[in-house]
């Protein structure tokens, strides 16, 4: 046996070391099949391509597609180009990139911001041909640097098109921002197989619409044949085949109620999130503080970057979809729906409230010290009864809780066509086990369900979420994916593509119990905790309010009393809808650190609803009125 | 060993340095190396970081390469597995929680910097099937070949899916050298191969619309201008206007006037031989030729089954590199991502190649240690 082994062993290796020869003959054959095709190309053909690379004078050049315009529902733009001259630096033909600028500085005004704008740049960008060092030159400009041209080689002036954001701030985390295409979205244009697309292109969309979108705005790239000289410099065109622009996206949203919206925030924080329930159009979509997308649009300067990107505020995060907030009790009447539906509770059981709820040792209090005596299920949405939700709660226990609220689409992504949406958590037995390490940190505690039974503990949901779901209430069931966009326009074939609503699912609950806590809800805007912000409402509505505790300072942010005095407040949450019978929208709002729902969030709200159901303007936007910027596609 | 040896002078120290690195290959690989860095000095005309940088990547990799050749072939046997298994984790991690760059998912994300699982295999293949076979020797049947052909299809099915079509040909590659040089019968190969050729229209549905547009871009390099037709058209124009003696370094039109592109990375083949002509391609031809045999020669005096199959097979890798970049300049060949071996700009590819040296060095310095 070992004998046959060892012969084995002889055989392969005389085996291998002929494979060997035969590999190297292949490596030889292929080279020699090179060498031919070099002789070919080199010697035979040479005469042919020489006389090519020769008159190699017909550079292809790309031309950039104009990108497709941005509008809302009633065609207002939003996103939009326009044409300007920038002073264009090409700096592998500048031999002192200093001093060019320097002499450059000497006609025409070039500010420190211009510089480190340019330097960071050249940092950033591979492969770029020329690169701005001014935008948006003055016709005087254009006409002094013409005349001093020849001192300038490798500098240049460009028409270039611009993107601009006539609302600025005003719904800047819809609209998104344009910048430059860095060295990774090369990469993942060349994964895509479109980077021949986008030879020519600069900017690329970063984020919101522009982002989601980009590849509806960017249109396809057209490309000139030109003749070039010697030093590559172009003499005439040839051939040419037209860019197709990019095409214009519709949104849902309504720019108008979103002004009306963001400007009943004032100067506070939050987020607002208004959708057509029986469509899921997002009909506004508010982050307060927002930001000047113009600013991004040549480049942002580093120190307008680090302003926005180093606040405490965080002006750059779209917390309508990012911002994980406790519900409180706006929790209370998707719980109350869940213990219809389980059966835990009917519309008649009661309590008696005596202003805490026991268990163990620990007593939990109401946020109403006496309590407030007698509840049933419909006073204890009216009035936001914490010890009813308390006993809830520990009835139902956290698996039947965690189980509805997924139903419900909280916890989980809504689907909304932006870019970085947050999922929030769903607490469960088992979210704790994956999210912690420690044994006795993974253990689900039965008197964390307290809590959960009102809106607070690990609860933490988007904005998003919470107005999918008040909205699945509005619909009776119906729940719908949120989306922005509501058609597509292509300007050349004239086609219109309409973005079908999708139905995510409809929730299996019975009508009745729909119908009870829709009263419910009714019932906080008319007698309950709603009813100071809605009294005197010329419309039906349902809401509830809700107030949750702010836990802890983030680390690393910077001492200051009075700053931290007001970022400890509780956050005011406000869900509505309107009307109660055939509900056209539904609503969530929420004000960081605004106190009571009550107080903050209902009156933005009321505000809202006026607008959108009755054409009511709040008094500081009346006077505004006329100076609304143009309107209608240009 | 003396007490005053503890401080050895600069010569001794580069004598140790040096100690285990093989000299031949050392200057074939220098030499490339030396002709890959004066060629992207003229492709990256008036910018010399990129040159630097280049050399940043050198360092890196020579670093690598010696570590690599310190590393016994037994030793090394001992990772094939764990290391196979790893790559195959990571790109099963890949498909299920990857990057997804637009429609194509093949970077993982391991917070600082995003990578891609699929570089490991093209070394980690080879040495697992080298050491499957390896763990059989003297007892191989056909089966055998057929548990090998498995191993290597599994990471060649996850690239191919993600998709990278260019890697998972090189993979697949590196894994037939393997079965090929581990004596797999000549009926059992034809036989394969005419069934290749029987499902060949089979994958041809299977590729995706842009794979298809590159093949077909092959045939008729106008159907797309701007992409990768303008590619073919442009580095055929410089390689056959470059004539016998070439244009001289700095010298290329096409480079120059940027008719070239990616004239740094898997076109920069165009630039030398724009430059040099066809002295210079042959020149360049005879360099790869020299590595390639001294490769096999290692490969046949190695001392186990193990060590012959992973330098006979990483030696073939370098071949298919330089044959298939060539070829894609040319325009023999569709355009496909792979580099021109130690010439390309790129840290990934050199520190991957530099490591294959390093490997063939080991296997050369240790073929006496164990004679089996």
């Amino acid at each position: 046996m070992r004998g046959a082994e060892l012969r084995n062993h002889e055989r392969e290796l005389h085996r291998f070391q002929v494979r060997v020869g035969i590999a190297g003959v292949m490596v030889l054959v292929a080279f020699a099949l090179l060498a031919v095709r070099f002789f070919h190309l080199q010697v035979v053909q040479h005469a042919t391509y020489a006389a090519k690379a020769d008159e190699n004078r017909i550079s292809i050049v790309p031309i950039a597609p104009n990108r497709g315009l941005i509008l809302d529902r009633n065609g207002v733009v939003l996103a939009r180009n326009y044409s300007a001259y920038t002073l264009e630096i090409f700096p592998d033909r500048v031999k002192d990139l200093e001093a060019t600028i320097e002499a450059l500085a000497e006609l025409i005004e070039i500010q420190p911001k211009d510089r480190a704008r340019f330097r960071k740049l050249l940092a950033e960008t591979r492969n770029a041909e020329s690169l701005p060092i001014r935008t948006r030159l003055t016709d005087e400009e254009v006409a002094r640097f013409t005349a001093n041209r020849f001192r300038f080689p490798g500098v240049e002036i460009k028409a270039r098109l611009f993107r601009q954001y006539p609302y600025g701030e005003l719904a800047s985390h819809v609209i998104g921002y344009i910048g430059r295409i860095t060295a990774r979205d090369q990469e993942r244009l060349a994964e895509l197989g479109v980077e021949a697309n986008y030879r020519g292109t600069d900017f690329i969309g970063k984020s919101g619409i522009e982002a989601s979108y980009q590849h509806e705005l960017h249109g396809v790239t057209g490309f000139e044949q030109v003749e070039i000289d010697a030093a590559g410099r172009g003499i005439r065109t040839l051939a040419r085949t037209p860019a197709q622009p990019g095409n214009n996206v519709t949104l849902t949203l309504d720019i108008r109620l979103q002004q009306v919206a963001e400007a009943a925030f004032g100067e506070r924080r939050g987020a607002l999130v208004a959708l057509e329930p029986s469509s899921g159009a997002v009909l506004a979509l508010v982050s307060r503080p927002g930001f000047d997308p113009n600013l991004f649009v040549d480049g942002i300067d580093p120190q307008s970057w680090a302003e926005l990107n180093n606040s405490p505020d965080r002006p750059l995060t779209n917390r309508a979809i990012a911002g994980v907030y406790p519900p409180g009790s706006t929790f209370k009447p998707f719980m109350a729906l869940a213990a219809l539906e389980l059966g835990k509770r009917t519309p008649r059981s009661a309590i008696h409230d005596p202003g805490y709820f026991i268990f163990g040792e620990r007593r939990f209090r109401d946020s109403k010290p006496g309590g407030h005596g007698y509840v049933d299920l419909y006073k204890s949405i009216v009035v936001s009864s914490d010890t009813f939700y308390y006993q809830l709660a520990n009835d139902m226990g956290i698996e039947a809780i965690a189980g509805f609220m997924a139903k419900l689409g909280l916890g989980s992504r809504s689907g909304i066509d932006l870019e970085g949406e947050a999922a929030g958590v769903l607490p469960s037995p088992e979210w704790k086990m994956k999210r912690f390490r420690r044994p006795e940190q993974q253990r689900w505690y039965p008197g964390e369900t307290i809590s959960i039974g009102i809106g607070q503990g690990y609860n933490a949901y988007t904005p998003i979420q919470l107005a999918a779901a008040v909205a699945a209430i509005a619909a009776n069931g119906d729940m719908y994916r949120p989306h922005l966009v509501s058609h597509i326009d292509n300007l050349r074939t004239g086609e219109r593509r309409h973005l079908e609503p999708v139905l995510a699912r409809r929730l299996a609950v019975r009508a009745e119990n729909i119908e009870f806590i829709k009263r419910a809800m009714a019932g906080v805007n008319q007698e309950g905790t709603g009813a100071r912000a809605f009294a005197g409402a010329e419309y039906t509505s349902g809401g509830k309010t809700g107030t949750a505790q702010v836990v802890g300072m983030k680390q690393g942010e910077k001492y200051d009393e009075k700053r931290i005095a007001e970022r400890l407040r509780d956050h005011s949450l406000f869900i509505a809808f309107a009307p109660l019978e055939s509900p056209r929208i539904a609503l969530m709002v929420i004000v960081e650190n605004g106190g009571f729902g009550a107080r903050a969030a209902a009156p933005i709200a009321r505000t809202v609803l006026d607008y959108y159901l009755l054409g009511k303007l709040p008094p500081a936007l009346q006077a505004a009125e006329d100076d609304w910027p143009n309107e209608g596609p240009d | 060993m003396p007490l005053d040896a503890a401080l050895p002078s600069p010569r001794q120290l580069a004598a140790r340095l040096g100690e285990g690195l093989d000299r031949t290959l050392l200057a074939l690989v220098g030499a490339l190396t030396l002709i890959g860095l004066a060629t992207l000095y003229s492709a990256s005309y008036g910018a010399p970081e990129r040159v630097s940088a280049q050399l940043a990547n050198l360092a890196v990799a020579l670093a690598a390469m010696w570590i690599a050749a310190r590393i016994p072939p037994q030793t090394l046997m001992r990772f094939a597995a764990p290391a196979y298994l790893a790559g195959l984790a990571l790109l099963v991690a890949v498909a299920l929680f990857g990057d997804v760059a637009n429609g194509a998912r093949r970077w993982l994300d391991v917070g600082v910097a995003r990578f891609q699982p699929s570089e490991i295999m093209k070394l980690a293949l080879p040495m697992m099937l080298a050491w499957y076979f390896h763990r059989r020797e003297g007892t191989l049947r056909l089966a055998d070949y057929a548990v090998a052909a498995v191993l290597a299809a599994l990471p060649v099915a996850l690239i191919a899916r993600q998709p990278d079509l260019g890697t998972a040909l090189l993979v697949a590659t590196a894994g037939f050298y393997v079965i090929f040089f581990a004596g797999i019968g000549w009926k059992v190969l034809t036989g394969l191969a005419l069934a290749g050729l029987a499902v060949l229209p089979l994958l041809w549905g299977l590729l995706h619309d842009y794979q298809r547009r590159r093949v077909l871009t092959l045939l008729d390099p106008t159907l797309d201008p701007l992409g990768a037709g303008y590619h073919t058209i442009q580095s055929t124009i410089a390689v056959g206007s470059g004539g016998i003696t070439g244009k001289g370094w700095l010298q290329g039109t096409q480079t120059h006037l940027e008719f070239i592109p990616e004239r740094h990375t898997d076109f920069i083949f165009a630039v030398f031989s724009e430059e040099f002509g066809l002295v210079g391609n042959l020149v360049l031809l005879a360099l790869y030729t020299a590595l390639i045999a001294r490769g096999l020669v290692i490969a046949a005096n190695a001392a186990t089954f193990f060590a012959r199959l992973l330098a006979a097979s990483i030696t073939l890798m370098f071949f298919t590199y330089a044959f298939v970049n060539m070829g894609m300049v040319s325009g023999i060949l569709p355009v496909v991502g792979v580099p021109l071996p130690f010439v390309s700009y790129g840290g990934t590819a050199l520190a991957t190649l530099f490591i294959g040296v390093g490997i063939l060095m080991s296997v050369q310095r240790h073929r006496k240690l164990v004679q089996t």
